[in-house]
C-alpha cells in the first residue's frame, strides 16, 4: 500500500528499535523494538504498567524517548516532530477514555477531524466542499450515527462516543491508527460490533490495537505482541502466545 | 467573502443585538442634540457619556469572552490591552493640546515641561497624526499580546498558571506606568484634553459623535468576533477549550490558534480603551490595576460566558448596577455586592444571565429538552 520512499532505511511503516524512556528513574520502556508493516493490523497486550500507553505517547510525539530509533514510512524520524506534525503525517490516535468534543455536534466532530489543511487562515475562511460533505455523511453511516448528527457529542452514550472517535480517526484518513482499548466499558454486543468496525478499517489502514480483552483480540484474529516491563516478551498468533510459559507467568503472577 | 464571513450563521439573538446597538447609537445622540433640555425624551450629555463608557466596557467584555468563553484562556490581564489602547489615544489627544497647555510649550505636554524635559521622547513621535495613533491603538496591544502569547502558548502554559502570568503582566505595566521617567505622565496619567480631529472634546456634538462611534465599533467588534467563533476556526478554538491535547492529536497547532484569538482579542480591547479615554477625559495607570481585569471577568461570567451578546449584556448590567450602587447610601457595600454577585452567578447561574434566561425560555416552549452536557468548568 505504502511504497517505501526513496532513501528509506526500512520497508516497514513503523519501525521502533532499542527505544528506552524513563520517568524519574522509572524505566517505562526499555529497549523496545517493534515493526509494523504497511496494511498490517497488530494487537498489543500486556499487564498494567507494561508500557503500552507510553509506547503510544512516543509514537505520537507526546513523549520523547531517551534513546532509540522511531521511524515512520521508512525515512521520517518521529522523535524530532511534535504531535501536530505527526498527526499530519498520517498517524491517528484513539485514547483509552473516549475523548470527543462534547460541545460540538457529532457532525462537527467529524468535520474537525476530516483530513484538510490545518492552518489558521484556511480554517478561518473554511467552506466545506460537497465532496468533503459526502465523506462526512459516509463516515456517519459507517459509525451508525447518521440520525444523531445534530446532537451534541456530550449527550452520546459511552459506546457511541467510542464509535464517534473511531469515525474521527477514519475522517483523518491516517496511514497508521493507534487504538487504545476500543472495547473498554462496552457491552458484549457493542464489543462485537467494534471488532467488525476495526476489521473493516484495517482493510486499507495499518492499525495498532492495545487491548486487555482477550475475547476481543480473538475476534480480531491478528498477530499479537505481548509487552512486559517496557519490552517485547513474545510475538505471534494469539494461540501460540497464550501457550507461552513466560506470558502465562506474567499474566497470572509468579 | 468578507460579508459572508461576517453575516453567515447570524441568529435571531445576534440580529436583535445589532438592531438594539444600532438604534441606541442613532437615537441617543439625536435625543441629546435635538430634544430640548426640558423634554422627557432628552438625554443629558453626562448620561450619554456614562452609557458610552458602558458600551466601551461591552466591547472589552466581548474581547475577553472571545479568549475565555471560546478558547478557555482565562486572561486576568485584559485591562492591560484596554489601557494601552487608551494610552495611545491619550497620546494623540495630548499632542493636540499644542501650546494651549499651562506652560504653553508647543511640542512638549505639560508633565514633560514640569519634569524639565527638553525634547519629546522618540516613542511620542508620530502621535500628533490621528491615523498613526489609531494604528498604534491596534498595534501596541496586538504586538504585546502576540509576543506574550508566543512565549506562553508555545511553552504550553495553561490554566491557572497562564491566568497568574496575565495578572502579573498588567501589574507590571501598572508599576511601570506609575514611574514619571516612563514618559506617560506617571501617577496623573494623561488628561486636560482639548481637541479630537479639530473638534472640542468637551463639546456636546463631539460627545454625541463619540457615542455613535462607540456603537459602530461595538457592532464591528461583535461582527468580527461572531465571524470568528462561527467559522471552522471557531470550532477548532472551542475544541481546544474542551480537549486541548485531543485537538493537537488531530493535527492542529494549538499554540497558533490560541495566538491568533488572543491577538485579535487584544486589538479589540485596545479599540475599546481608545474610545473610552476621550469620553472619560483621562487615562492614568490605575486602568492597569489587576482589579479592573478581574471585574471584566465578572462581567463576562454574569452575562454568560461563551455568548458574545451575553458578555456585552453582562458588562452593561454590572456597570449600571455599579453606578446605581456607588452613588447612593449603599456605596460602601458595592464590592461586597460585586463579590456576592460573582459567587451567586458561579454557583447558580453557570451560563450567566443570558444562558439562564434562554434555558428558561426553551424549557417553557419544549417541556422535555434534550439533556445538554455540563458546561466546562472555569479554569
Amino acid at each position: 500500500m505504502n511504497a517505501p520512499t526513496p532513501g528509506a532505511l526500512t520497508s516497514s511503516l513503523l519501525y521502533l528499535d532499542g527505544v528506552s524512556v524513563s520517568f524519574d528513574g522509572f524505566k517505562a520502556i526499555r529497549g523496545l523494538s517493534l515493526t509494523i508493516e504497511p496494511g498490517e493490523m497488530r494487537a498489543i497486550i500486556g499487564p498494567n504498567g507494561a508500557g503500552k500507553t507510553t509506547m503510544m505517547d512516543i509514537i505520537t510525539g507526546k513523549t520523547r524517548p531517551d534513546e532509540g530509533t522511531v521511524m515512520f514510512g521508512g525515512s521520517v524520524d518521529l522523535t524530532r516532530l511534535d504531535e501536530a506534525a505527526i498527526a499530519n503525517l498520517g498517524i491517528g490516535r484513539k485514547f483509552q477514555k473516549p475523548t470527543v468534543f462534547d460541545f460540538h455536534t457529532i457532525e462537527d466532530n467529524i468535520l474537525l477531524a476530516l483530513k484538510s489543511k490545518r492552518s489558521v487562515l484556511k480554517t478561518l475562511f473554511w467552506q466545506t466542499e460537497s465532496q468533503q460533505q459526502k465523506r462526512i455523511d459516509e463516515i456517519l453511516g459507517i459509525i451508525k450515527l447518521t440520525d444523531k448528527r445534530e446532537r451534541l457529542a456530550g449527550s452520546l452514550s459511552h459506546g457511541q462516543k467510542q464509535w464517534l472517535e473511531i469515525g474521527m480517526l477514519l475522517a483523518q484518513d491516517p496511514k497508521l491508527l493507534l487504538v487504545d482499548e476500543p472495547a473498554a466499558g462496552m457491552t458484549d454486543g457493542e464489543t462485537a460490533q467494534t471488532a467488525v468496525l476495526l476489521k473493516e478499517i484495517a482493510k486499507d489502514h495499518s492499525v495498532i490495537v492495545v487491548e486487555h480483552d482477550m475475547g476481543f483480540i480473538r475476534e480480531l484474529g491478528v498477530k499479537v505482541t505481548v509487552l512486559h516491563e517496557g519490552s517485547v516478551l513474545a510475538e505471534g498468533p494469539l494461540d501460540q502466545v497464550s501457550a507461552n510459559e513466560r506470558v502465562v507467568e506474567v499474566y497470572l503472577g509468579r | 467573502m468578507i460579508t459572508r464571513f461576517l453575516l453567515s450563521n447570524m441568529d435571531k439573538r445576534g440580529y436583535a443585538f445589532l438592531a438594539i446597538v444600532a438604534a441606541i447609537g442613532l437615537l441617543v445622540p439625536l435625543a441629546n442634540l435635538l430634544m430640548p433640555a426640558g423634554s422627557p425624551l432628552h438625554v443629558s450629555t453626562a448620561t450619554m457619556s456614562l452609557w458610552g463608557k458602558y458600551l466601551c466596557y461591552a466591547l472589552l467584555a466581548i474581547s475577553l469572552d472571545l479568549v475565555w468563553g471560546y478558547c478557555g484562556i482565562l486572561s486576568l490581564g485584559h485591562g492591560a490591552f484596554f489601557a494601552l489602547g487608551g494610552y495611545a489615544m491619550g497620546m494623540y489627544l495630548m499632542r493636540q493640546i499644542g501650546s494651549r497647555g499651562v506652560y504653553g510649550n508647543p511640542v512638549l505636554p505639560d508633565f514633560m515641561v514640569f519634569l524639565n524635559w527638553q525634547e519629546l521622547p522618540w516613542y511620542w513621535y508620530g502621535f500628533s497624526s490621528f491615523p498613526f495613533a489609531m494604528l498604534m491603538v491596534l498595534a501596541v496591544p496586538g504586538l504585546l499580546a502576540f509576543v506574550f502569547g508566543w512565549f506562553a502558548f508555545r511553552s504550553r502554559v495553561t490554566g491557572v498558571y497562564l491566568s497568574i502570568i496575565t495578572q502579573a503582566l498588567t501589574y507590571a505595566l501598572l508599576l511601570a506606568f506609575f514611574r514619571n521617567d516612563m514618559g506617560f505622565g506617571g501617577n496623573n496619567g494623561l488628561t486636560d484634553f482639548k481637541d479630537i480631529l479639530g473638534f472640542n472634546v468637551q463639546a456636546q456634538g463631539t460627545r454625541a459623535a463619540l457615542f455613535a462611534m462607540t456603537c459602530v465599533m461595538l457592532i464591528s467588534g461583535f461582527l468580527i468576533a461572531r465571524g470568528i467563533v462561527t467559522s471552522k476556526l471557531g470550532k477548532v478554538v472551542i475544541a481546544i477549550r474542551d480537549a486541548e491535547s485531543r485537538t493537537r492529536f488531530l493535527g492542529y497547532r494549538v499554540d497558533r490558534f490560541k495566538l491568533f484569538v488572543f491577538t485579535v482579542s487584544a486589538c479589540m480591547a485596545g479599540v475599546a480603551g481608545a474610545l473610552y479615554v476621550p469620553q472619560v477625559g483621562i487615562i492614568n495607570p490605575s486602568e492597569f490595576a489587576p482589579a479592573n481585569s478581574i471585574e471584566t471577568v465578572i462581567w463576562v461570567a454574569v452575562g454568560g460566558r461563551g455568548s458574545l451578546v451575553g458578555a456585552a449584556l453582562g458588562a452593561v448590567v454590572v456597570n449600571w448596577a455599579k453606578t446605581v450602587f456607588t452613588s447612593g447610601f449603599m456605596a460602601p457595600y458595592w464590592l461586597f455586592a460585586l463579590g456576592a454577585l460573582f459567587v451567586f452567578v458561579t454557583l447558580f447561574m453557570p451560563k450567566g444571565i443570558l444562558g439562564t434566561a434562554q434555558g428558561w425560555w426553551e424549557s417553557r416552549k419544549r417541556p422535555a429538552p434534550v439533556p445538554a452536557p455540563e458546561p466546562a468548568p472555569a479554569e
